[in-house]
């Protein structure tokens, strides 16, 4: 049968892809099935894009294994599909004798975690590694860095799909049921059959568990709101700047967070919502946020905010509690066959390819897996915008399209966005294009590109004015031609 | 790598690029280059569809295709050389640039350069307006590209935040092409556009202007499907209980321009935090020997003919450089006092010199006047001053001479 599958993976978020891509070395049918527009859709995109090292989580938790491990093996993960990671290090800084006991206890439970290099430097070593920063004392942490998660995830995703996973997108699971040694899973016009189901909706997880009558564990979202700084402050800090974790707050406290692109990010905020798929930004996070930021540096740029976005937080544990709560990763006792993957939270990125292993380890424990002949990994160079003058010249006699740029705040080329959308899920959107090339990112939000950017659908891709759309169907762009609304229609090309 | 070397490089093909090569090549200079990131010469004005254009210049109102129309014809009647599709990614002090078009990369020396890169809008990153973040927000000038150059319509009820200029005129245009524009909303107490425009552009045809108010939510998953608006103070902080929720399917922003001095900061060339441009001489030459700048990377402006008066100028001048022949004299530093926003130029001469400025608030019956330490140079007379209108004041040489540093304010 066609639709028939030896794993199926729900959800395409970076824990999704991981697995799925995982999965892929290996004489396996897998489908990943996504229920939006494209993968990357909900946490995964709007995080803080920090490498953990493993100094937060109780000693022996999964949390604490997984993204010590997960660190390690991170290298090795990103260099195989191309993604660029920096290990810049993170200061936790301490700002009154109180912090400085909580950076002891830190570096206590890091160094049991297995964290490696911690190291408690003083006010004139923090001034010499961040001369902007008010510090009484650090935690030095050199295994913590940065990385692109969209880029990531999107990555993970398009490799996997080259190593034959089907990736199903705009297909979201309404129904699983268990049958005598397999699963047939629902989307709105398709059933797939498979021998091993992997649940790894994110904040929907306890949605798919409930599906199959297993109610232990219910998510407790939690928003995490951001502003993103103008890139021209980039020279404002060097390493991840972290505050001491307070306990019970929801999240590890609003810090600064470089990016590769120079954006500086501030947040997150913490604060539980009722509605899973909120994502708004609020006035009072963001003047909070604003606020935090201005405790940590010691000049805070006015009016240098170019964008804010927010995340939700899949917590197991309800507002109030102490307790952080363990990420769940089992295949459940009762359901043979189901891996539930459940309370993915912070430090989920960073324990991705981790989590990716030990999902592969449950099914190799029941059932041999033969590794494939070929594996493909991939190769992408850094994007124009980025290279040097001889890294561009060169580009550009490979392909005279890049020589064309369209975006000119991130200098994303017309060769990039047609790389973009030529991707191999086939995503066509404004969104899926903006994740891929990063045009639109900077600091005019696409006040230029945008319209070029659409021309280039329109003319080179022949989609019409209904299908240009900013993520899923329903967020068109236009609501048809000029003159269209006067009565006198004209022909739709 | 392509090099290249010219005499003049001038950055940016809107009408100051284009009235700074004419006159440059006039005066003189033929190894000249404009380059241009778009497809085709004349800036933001081919998309400016509506008339208004030249009033100025030529007495006429004439649509932004048409006035910049005069001056392609003039650059392609002195063959003056252009590049266009063609961005330039770097510039430094030393007058190179480094120009990315499908060709390669191409590293051009100028023995003068004229910054004419116009300006961008202003986000809703920038001004933090909270809320979700669907598909149905627009820059005003973004829109007014989709209509005007792509014939997209963006929506069928339209609220526009801020009465800048591009805002008012798009909700003209918006009612035009049919869509309804429920308002324009102002945080300000009064209209930061043009009172033509206000008049022309929302009275004529029944649009509100809420004053004092601003967005403060933005509501919709997927596509807009309102906006809150409220009433804010003179903290422009948000009295409660007057907000408001408006439906609607699009936000069009027009909450200001920044000039594009991204090349500029490049250059270390120094800059005005008023104008968001280059500190300026009387020649229109920065901080750095040989770069002039002219239009909207400049400043702001509310009327394009100024633009081009200012370019003619820059060209002249930088074509004068080039030659030799730009005389040295000794400057003074003149500054904005109370009441002014900006001006430009920032440093003169004591020669005959045209100085540009705009006021912080409106007001009636107001004196701007020049001093010279506590010494008044000169006092002229305004029954009407508005921040939207760009005032020039002509300073004659016999009424700055001997001046040490000259302060601007208004009474
Ligand atoms: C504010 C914030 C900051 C964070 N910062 C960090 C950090 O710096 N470092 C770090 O390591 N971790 C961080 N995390 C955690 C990290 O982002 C998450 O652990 C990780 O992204 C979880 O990935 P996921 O694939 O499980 O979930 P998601 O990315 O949410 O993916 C789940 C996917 O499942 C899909 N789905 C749901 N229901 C269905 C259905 N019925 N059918 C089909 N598809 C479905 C969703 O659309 C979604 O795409 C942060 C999280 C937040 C919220
Ligand atoms: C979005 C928008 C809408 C406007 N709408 C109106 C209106 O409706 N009515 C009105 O009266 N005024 C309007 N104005 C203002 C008015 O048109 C300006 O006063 C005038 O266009 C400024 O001319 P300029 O030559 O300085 O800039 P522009 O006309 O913006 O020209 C600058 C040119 O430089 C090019 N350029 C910039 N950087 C580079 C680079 N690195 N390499 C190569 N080329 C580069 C740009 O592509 C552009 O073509 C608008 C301005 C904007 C930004």
């Amino acid at each position: 049968m066609d639709n028939d599958y030896d794993a199926l993976v729900i959800g395409a978020g970076v824990i999704g892809c991981a697995v799925a891509r995982e999965l892929s070395r290996y004489e396996l049918k897998v489908a990943l099935l996504e229920k939006e527009s494209d993968v990357c859709g909900g946490a995964s995109k709007a995080n803080s894009g920090v490498l953990h090292s493993g100094i937060y989580s109780a000693p022996k938790s999964q949390k604490a294994r997984l993204c010590v491990q997960g660190n390690d093996l991170f290298s090795k993960f990103t260099q195989e599909i191309g993604v660029e990671l920096q290990r810049i290090g993170k200061l936790v800084v301490a700002r009154s004798d109180k912090e400085i006991e909580e950076l002891e206890k830190l570096k206590k439970v890091g160094k049991e975690n297995g964290v490696l290099g911690l190291k408690l430097i003083d006010v004139e070593e923090v001034r010499r590694l961040e001369p902007n920063i008010r510090a009484q004392c650090a935690l030095l942490v050199p295994s913590a860095g940065i990385v692109s998660p969209y880029k990531l995830t999107i990555a993970l995703a398009e490799n996997a799909w080259e190593n034959g996973v089907k990736v199903f997108l705009n297909s979201k699971v309404t129904d699983v049921s268990k049958k005598e040694n397999y699963f047939d899973v629902k989307n709105d016009n398709l059933t797939f059959r498979t021998r091993w189901l992997i649940n790894s909706a994110g904040l929907y997880c306890d949605t798919i568990a409930n599906m199959l009558g297993i109610e232990r564990h219910k998510v407790y979202p939690c928003r995490g709101e951001y502003l993103v700084l103008d890139k021209s402050y980039d020279h404002l800090i060097n390493h991840l700047i972290y505050p001491p974790p307070e306990n019970g707050s929801g999240g590890l406290g609003v810090h600064l967070t470089p990016t590769m692109e120079g954006n500086i990010l501030i947040g997150p905020s913490a604060e539980y919502i009722d509605e899973k798929d909120d994502i708004r930004t609020t006035k009072e996070a963001m003047d909070k946020l604003n606020v935090q930021a201005a405790n940590f540096l010691k000049q805070l740029p006015k009016d240098a905010y170019i964008q804010s976005y927010a995340g939700v937080r899949c917590k197991l544990i309800p507002k109030g509690c102490e307790a952080s709560g363990d990420f769940v990763i089992e295949e459940d006792e009762k359901v043979e066959g189901f891996i539930n993957l459940m309370g993915i939270e912070s430090p989920g990125l960073s324990a991705s390819p981790a989590i990716a292993q030990m999902v592969v380890d449950i099914i190799k424990s029941r059932e041999t897996l033969k590794p494939k002949d070929e594996f493909k990994t991939r190769r992408t160079g850094r994007r124009f915008g980025l290279l040097d003058i001889k890294g561009k010249s060169k580009q550009i006699e490979t392909n005279p399209k890049h020589g064309h740029v369209i975006c000119r705040c991130e200098n994303v080329t017309e060769k990039e966005i047609t790389d973009a959308l030529d991707n191999p899920l086939g995503v066509r959107t404004l969104a899926g294009i903006k994740y891929r090339s990063r045009a639109t990112m900077g600091r005019c939000q696409g006040g230029f590109c945008r319209a070029r950017i659409v021309q280039i659908m329109e003319e080179q891709y022949k989609m019409g004015v209904q299908d240009i759309t900013f993520r899923s169907g329903d967020s068109r762009l236009f609501i048809g031609r000029t003159k269209d609304l006067r009565g006198n229609d004209r022909e739709e090309s | 790598m392509i090099e290249k070397k010219v005499d003049i490089a001038i950055i940016g093909a809107g009408p100051a690029g284009l009235a700074a090569a004419i006159s440059a090549k006039t005066e003189g200079i033929d190894n000249l280059l404009i380059i241009e990131r778009d497809e085709h010469l004349g800036g933001i004005l081919n998309q400016c569809i509506h008339e208004g254009f030249g009033l100025e210049i030529y007495k006429e109102a004439l649509t932004g295709p048409e006035y910049i129309q005069r001056f392609i014809d003039e650059v392609k009647e002195l063959g003056i050389p252009v590049m266009l599709k063609s961005m330039v990614m770097e510039l430094n002090d030393k007058r190179e640039l480094i120009v990315s078009n499908e060709e390669g990369l191409h590293q051009i020396e100028a023995k003068a350069v004229v910054l004419s890169m116009g300006c961008r809008e202003r986000t809703r990153g920038m001004i933090r307006i909270p809320g979700d973040r669907p598909a149905g927000i627009f820059k005003a000038g973004e829109a007014q590209h989709f209509i005007n150059i792509r014939n997209y319509m963006i929506g069928k009820k339209v609220v526009i935040l801020g009465s800048g200029d591009i805002g008012l005129i798009m909700a003209r245009r918006l009612v035009l092409e049919g869509a309804e524009v429920p308002c324009v909303v102002e945080i300000l107490p009064y209209c930061s556009g043009l009172i033509r425009n206000r008049v022309q552009c929302l009275e004529d045809f029944g649009i509100p202007l809420l004053l004092r108010h601003t967005v403060v939510d933005i509501e919709g998953k997927e596509r807009v499907e309102s906006v809150t608006i409220a009433e804010v103070d003179d903290n422009w902080d948000i009295i409660e209980g007057t907000e408001r929720k408006i439906e609607c399917d699009t936000l069009l922003l027009s909450v200001g321009l920044i000039p594009e001095n991204e090349l500029s900061k490049m250059a270390k060339i120094a800059m005005d935090e008023k104008t968001g441009g280059a500190i300026v001489d009387e020649n229109f030459m920065t901080s750095c020997p040989g770069i002039f700048a002219c239009g909207n990377v400049l400043l702001v402006h509310d009327v394009v003919d100024y633009v081009t008066m200012d370019a003619y100028l820059a060209g002249k001048n930088a074509a004068l450089y080039v030659k030799d022949e730009l005389i040295k004299k000794p400057k003074i530093e003149i500054k904005t006092g109370p009441g002014i926003r900006f001006m430009v130029p920032q440093k003169i001469a004591l020669e005959d010199v045209d100085i540009y400025m705009r006021v912080l608030e409106p007001g009636f019956d107001k004196n701007i006047i020049i001093m010279d330490g506590q010494e008044v140079l000169k006092s002229k007379k305004f029954k009407r001053v508005a921040p939207p209108e760009m005032i020039k004041i002509k300073l004659k040489k016999n009424e700055i001479e001997g001046a040490k540093e000259i302060t601007v304010s208004v009474e």
